[in-house]
């Protein structure tokens, strides 16, 4: 089956050339570099929501506008109710402080309501509704929101960014194709001669198009490892250099999956190139006798 | 089987079993829209028979060799080589059959980047021997043709004698069955053309047919038993299809 990759010199010297010669292994180089970045930030994106949508799946906040003289109660209310957890309120200290970056220091105004806030986790089941109504007894106007509402349109956000990365991989994935067709287009009318000797003396297609198969596999494989490593040092750069990025993600990493998919991009896009020059070198010398 | 004689007509003895390795029947062949430059070819090549295919420029022998070593099809008729039609048998199945086929292309067609060694080496790389087998073979070839120091040479370093040497050598080196030349001695000197007519005459005795388009009289006249196939406006001169012999006795022949 993998015969053709271990032609001999002679077969090799049949096409002549200088080896990684021509402009396939550079557009190679380029699209796998684009892919691997754009791969990365969707795989990144991917895993930014999953961990937003893992850490708010269950997560939901009692507030009470106005603010709570009783606030201690209102924790204790929440912490009784079966099947909820982490209950936690959140300081008004830190209220005041979230508050600053929209209203600047008149958010440390005595005379600014802030409302008191309670953050929960609850299990599948909790009456939310009876919870509410209970902390109404105590804070009049409390209510209870699920985070996932508020963060809803986020997540939304990053998903279809998510499919935007995916998109554009595969679109460079078709560019890099037709360039590889070009490519192998190119390299047949170069050889036309040779490839017309050839097959007067009794060479196949395939055994043709093996000796193009090679050469475009290997050039495709040289350009998109060069590609990869590249992307791949940029990555680092990034991952180690840029502290705000990581803050907005939330701390998000790529995972083990996630490497391994982006590890196996360069050789998915080698087996690509050389399966559509196979396929380009065959229907081409299909028109000859 | 026994073999006939050389020179023996097709169909000279009623009854008896004629091997042909190609079987033209009522053939045309025209290019594109235009007028038919081959018609109505109908004659039979005999196994291990030698010929010479003349006639005046534009008479069609180039296409007849282009139909012979299957790089074109017939517009009509049909043509069978090796007992198998092939007038329109599916590509994929023409590759064995040019393999059994070695030509002499008029203008060399050897492949400018590979070395005299590598172009004469091509039929046997093709029909899958290994660097090994090719080896002593390939040598011995070029020795043959006079080129044994000159195996790592591309071609064009070669003259062109050297360069009709070693197409020569390629047509030749994997024992074909059906030998085809087109004008194979137009550029080498009389003794070099009398020692490459030795090597077809001599592959013709091992039972190759060879068919050789040529111009040159002195040629088919040097050539005992070998017969004349004469075009003229892409046909047969002769109507009735029967192939002749040479209209001169070979010079020497007792």
């Amino acid at each position: 089956m993998f015969a053709w990759l271990f032609v001999s010199p002679a077969e090799r010297r049949l096409l002549g050339g200088p080896r990684f010669g021509g402009p396939t292994p550079w557009v190679i180089a380029i699209m796998s570099f684009s892919i691997m970045l754009i791969a990365a930030s969707g795989l990144a994106l991917a895993s930014t929501a999953a961990l937003v949508s893992r850490s708010i799946e269950s997560r939901y906040a009692l507030e009470v506008p106005g603010g709570a003289n009783n606030l201690d109660t209102l924790v204790r209310t929440v912490r009784s109710t079966p099947g909820v957890t982490a209950v936690e309120a959140v300081p008004e200290s830190e209220m005041r402080k979230t508050l600053e970056r929209w209203l600047g220091p008149a958010a440390q105004s005595a005379e600014l309501p802030v409302p008191a806030l309670i953050d929960f986790d609850a299990a599948p089941g909790v009456n939310l509704s009876a919870l509410q109504q209970r902390a109404q007894s105590i804070a009049t106007g409390a209510r209870i929101s699920a985070h996932r509402a508020s963060v809803g349109p986020l997540l939304h956000s990053l998903r279809l960014l998510q499919w935007v990365a995916f998109g554009l991989v595969v679109l460079l994935s078709i560019a890099a194709s037709a360039a590889v067709v070009l490519a192998a287009r190119g390299a047949l009318d170069t050889h036309r001669f040779t490839i017309d000797v050839m097959h007067g003396i009794g060479a196949t297609d395939l055994q043709v198009t093996h000796l193009f198969q090679r050469k475009i596999l290997i050039d495709a494989l040289v350009g998109s490892l060069a590609g990869a490593v590249a992307a791949a040092l940029v990555l680092l750069l990034l991952a180690s250099g840029a502290a705000l990025a990581g803050e907005l993600t939330g701390g998000a990493t790529l995972g083990l999956v996630d490497l391994l998919v982006l590890a196996a991009l360069p050789f998915a896009l080698t087996l690509l190139a050389t399966w559509v020059a196979r396929t380009a070198v065959l229907r081409a010398l299909r028109k000859a006798l | 089987m026994a073999r006939r004689a050389h020179g023996a007509p097709l169909d000279q003895a009623p009854g008896d079993e004629v091997v042909a390795v190609a079987e033209f029947d009522s053939v045309g062949l025209r290019y594109g829209t235009g007028a038919e430059v081959l018609r109505d070819l109908d004659f039979r090549l005999r196994s291990g028979s030698f010929y010479f295919l003349t006639g005046p420029s534009g008479a069609g022998k180039t296409s007849l060799l282009k139909l012979l070593y299957l790089a074109q099809r017939p517009t009509r008729g049909r043509i069978k080589l090796f007992g198998e039609e092939l007038s329109e048998a599916p590509r994929e199945a023409l590759p064995p059959f040019r393999r059994r086929i070695g030509v002499v292309f008029q203008d060399f067609r050897l492949v400018r980047h590979l070395s005299a060694f590598d172009n004469v080496a091509l039929p046997l790389r093709v029909a899958g021997a290994s660097d090994e087998e090719v080896e002593g073979p390939v040598r011995e070839m070029l020795a043959w043709v006079g080129l044994a120091d000159r195996a790592s040479a591309r071609p064009p370093t070669l003259s062109g004698g050297e360069q009709q040497r070693v197409a020569i050598a390629r047509a030749v080196i994997n024992r074909p069955e059906l030998l085809v030349a087109d004008e194979p001695t137009g550029n080498v000197d009389a003794d070099m053309a009398n020692r490459l007519m030795g090597l077809f005459t001599a592959m013709n005795r091992l039972g190759t047919t060879v068919v050789v388009a040529t111009h040159d009289v002195g040629l088919i006249t040097a050539t005992p038993g070998a017969q004349l196939i004469r075009l003229e406006n892409g046909t047969l001169v002769d109507p009735t299809g029967t192939l002749r012999n040479p209209p001169h006795p070979p010079r020497g022949a007792g």
